[in-house]
């Protein structure tokens, strides 16, 4: 988990480096400070189980064991990304992972994965479908009506929301009623658990039970992992919204000094096993830029393929 | 006159609807603020945050509660953030507003305007750029209009929020920026009456939003070659302009039309055959379409531009209808 992280952090920050430079088109909306939510929801998931991620769902691509490669490419808009230049930050999927993708139309996935664990269930398999979302997300009618179909069903599938606190610029007390996310999941029937989305540690353990808990056939459970985003709602936000004593508070949380401090303490990791951990971290980082740096971009008549299967005789 | 650009336009449409209609209120996601395109900027300062309500990421109630609140007494104008977001309310506007006077015999009034930020532009990808405004022109109960000037953006608007129906105004993300010339007093433009954007003897562009400013763009290059290019902006699509556009097309004989959305079961498509049932005996060509290939928008830039109609394609056709 600890590698996971770093291997986020680093790819965000260059991404934010390369994006700044003109090298990376279009928004894009960073995870840094979340880490320990991509890492601790993919931590006890399996290659063959099911993700939906959100708009900001760099992390959760990484952590599910996504490449790299295709990752960076796909930011660059280059063809040899994971969506062939046609996604972008917003919309990355890696379908070999499990990866079934981010989604720029919030709480979607919340419709999409009950589906998901409908197809296990039928299937007769013991996969998992997770979908992350954000707070703010939680507001839609889909979260409900997903919650709701997915309890009904009992299918294997956990909801995961991380909650920052913000929808862009709309706080969360002025957009969520009752506080509690995860209290809603009395309303349907199944265990709901707030957990410091910070320690990476506790929220494997929520994640660790709910997956235990859908591989076991017991249906559905939802997790609300409450975190801190370190950035703006997107890259070159101005964040009027909020203090700057808010987001340094926040950086105090900083998941991944928080993790190395507890696996020190542990014994379970020192300066020179940290040193070779960043070391290697830093070099996959560096092989991903360098591969979507050199990628070629794709054809412009590219944009017409994979609408359909091919059908030689029609448009 | 003052220059400003077409959010500003929008804006001024705003502040002076509510200043003069204490009904009138505006919702959506981050409006305090104006995210992400600054049109409700500093409204919140002048009229408070009962009139200028940021809501929860709730498409379906945003749009329903502003049907709810049109419907006894107030006069909502909801901002929809991208136009690709409608989807998430599309109940409530396709099967409660729009059909909510006609269904009920006319008692029923629902004065409501749906603001749409759409279009390409900026690799925002696949879930932010579409041109949906087909979508609409297909409900009965539904006004449209889609305006390529901050003249006539701020007109529209004010003129959408006072109409007694449901009006929805697209609004091109790629036009925000543009300036051009606002009357000083307040203007209202009417609903279905076209607009001439340029004259011209040899051939009818009727175009819509982004779209104007590229057959401009075209028929500037073209009076170069000697081609004498008229630009028509419906500027409503519901109601429409007939006999605007059949006027112009009497003058030119010839008929190029350019739109932004995909070109399969598109706003052109219908203007083709309005047009055709108007005028066949004018007609000196077939009518040729300018419009975006049957594909969601796609997020890398080579493949955007491959995606983005432009003034090229208007030049190409219209070379094709003189021929
Ligand atoms: C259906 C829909 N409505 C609105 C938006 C615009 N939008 C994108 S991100 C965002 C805020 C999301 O907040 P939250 O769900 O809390 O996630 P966070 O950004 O905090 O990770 C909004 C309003 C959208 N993408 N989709």
């Amino acid at each position: 988990m600890y590698a996971t992280m770093l291997r986020i952090r680093r790819a965000e920050e260059r991404a934010r480096e390369l994006y700044a430079a003109g090298r990376i088109p279009g928004f894009i909306h960073l995870s840094i400070g979340q880490e320990a939510v991509a890492a601790g929801v993919c931590a006890p998931l399996r290659r063959d189980d099911y993700l939906f991620s959100t708009h900001r769902g760099h992390g959760h691509l990484i952590a599910k064991g996504g490449s790299l490669r295709g990752f960076m490419a796909e930011l660059y808009g280059k063809a040899t990304g994971c969506c062939k230049g046609k996604g972008g930050s917003m919309h990355l999927a890696d379908a070999s992972v499990g990866y079934l993708g981010a989604n720029g139309v919030l709480t979607s996935g919340c419709v999409l994965a009950p589906g998901v664990g409908q197809s296990i269930q039928m299937r007769g398999t013991d996969q998992v479908a997770v979908t992350v979302f954000g707070d703010g997300a939680a507001n839609r009618g889909p979260f409900h009506e997903g919650v709701n179909l997915a309890a009904l069903w009992k299918v294997p599938v956990v909801f995961v929301c991380e909650n920052n606190f913000w929808a862009s610029t709309t706080a969360h007390d002025l957009s969520t009623a009752g506080g509690s996310i995860a209290a809603r999941a009395a309303g349907y029937g199944i265990p709901g658990a707030t957990v410091d989305g910070n320690d990476a540690l506790a929220v494997y353990h929520a994640m660790e039970s709910a997956v235990a808990r859908a591989r076991a056939g017991e249906g559905p459970s939802l997790i609300e992992a409450r975190t801190v985003r370190f950035m703006g709602h997107f890259e070159g936000d101005p964040q009027g919204y909020r203090s700057r004593g808010e987001v340094e508070g926040g950086r105090q949380r900083d998941p991944i000094v928080r993790l190395r401090a507890h696996l020190e303490e542990a014994k379970l990791l020192d300066a020179a096993h940290a040193a070779r951990v960043a070391a290697a971290v830093e070099a996959e980082v560096q092989d991903a830029v360098d591969f979507a740096e050199s990628s070629p971009l794709p054809a412009p008549e590219d944009a017409l393929q994979d609408l359909f299967v091919h059908y030689p005789w029609s448009d | 006159m003052p220059v400003l650009d077409f959010g500003d336009a929008l804006n001024l449409a705003l502040r002076e609807e509510m200043r003069r209609d204490r009904r009138v209120y505006c919702i959506g996601e981050d409006i305090v603020l104006g995210v992400p395109f600054g049109v409700t900027k500093g409204l919140a300062e002048e009229f408070g945050p009962a009139r200028v309500r940021n809501a929860p990421i709730s498409e379906a109630a945003i749009v329903g509660s502003a049907m709810g609140a049109a419907i006894t007494g107030l006069v909502p104008v909801v901002d929809m953030h991208f136009a690709d977001f409608v989807t998430c309310a599309m109940d409530e506007v396709a099967n409660q507003i729009a059909k909510s006077r006609y269904m009920f015999g006319g008692q029923i009034s629902c004065p409501l305007t749906l603001r749409m930020p759409y279009g390409i532009g900026k690799s925002a990808g696949g879930h932010h750029s579409n041109s949906v405004e087909a979508w609409f022109v297909n409900i009965p109960g539904l006004k449209v209009c889609i305006p390529s000037t901050p003249a006539d953006a701020r007109g529209l608007l004010k003129t959408a929020i006072r109409d007694p129906d449901p009006v929805l105004i697209f609004e091109h993300r790629g036009l925000y920026r543009v300036t051009g010339e606002v009357p000083e007093a307040e203007t209202l433009v009417p609903l279905g009456l076209a607009d001439v954007k340029r004259p011209g003897t040899d051939v009818t562009v009727i175009a819509t939003a982004r779209m104007v400013g590229e057959s401009l763009a075209a028929a500037d290059r073209l009076a170069g070659e000697g081609i004498s290019v008229e630009v028509v902006d419906p500027r409503s699509l519901v109601p429409l302009d007939r006999e605007g556009l059949a006027a112009s097309v009497r003058k030119t004989h010839r008929v190029v039309i350019a739109e932004e959305g995909p070109m399969r079961g598109s706003v052109g498509a219908w203007l083709a055959w309005v047009i055709m049932e108007a005028c066949f005996d004018d007609l000196d060509a077939p009518i040729v379409r300018v419009a975006g290939p049957n594909i969601p928008i796609p997020f890398s830039p080579p493949l955007e531009a491959f995606a983005t109609p432009g003034a090229a394609d208007v030049v190409d056709a219209v070379r094709r209808v003189v021929k």
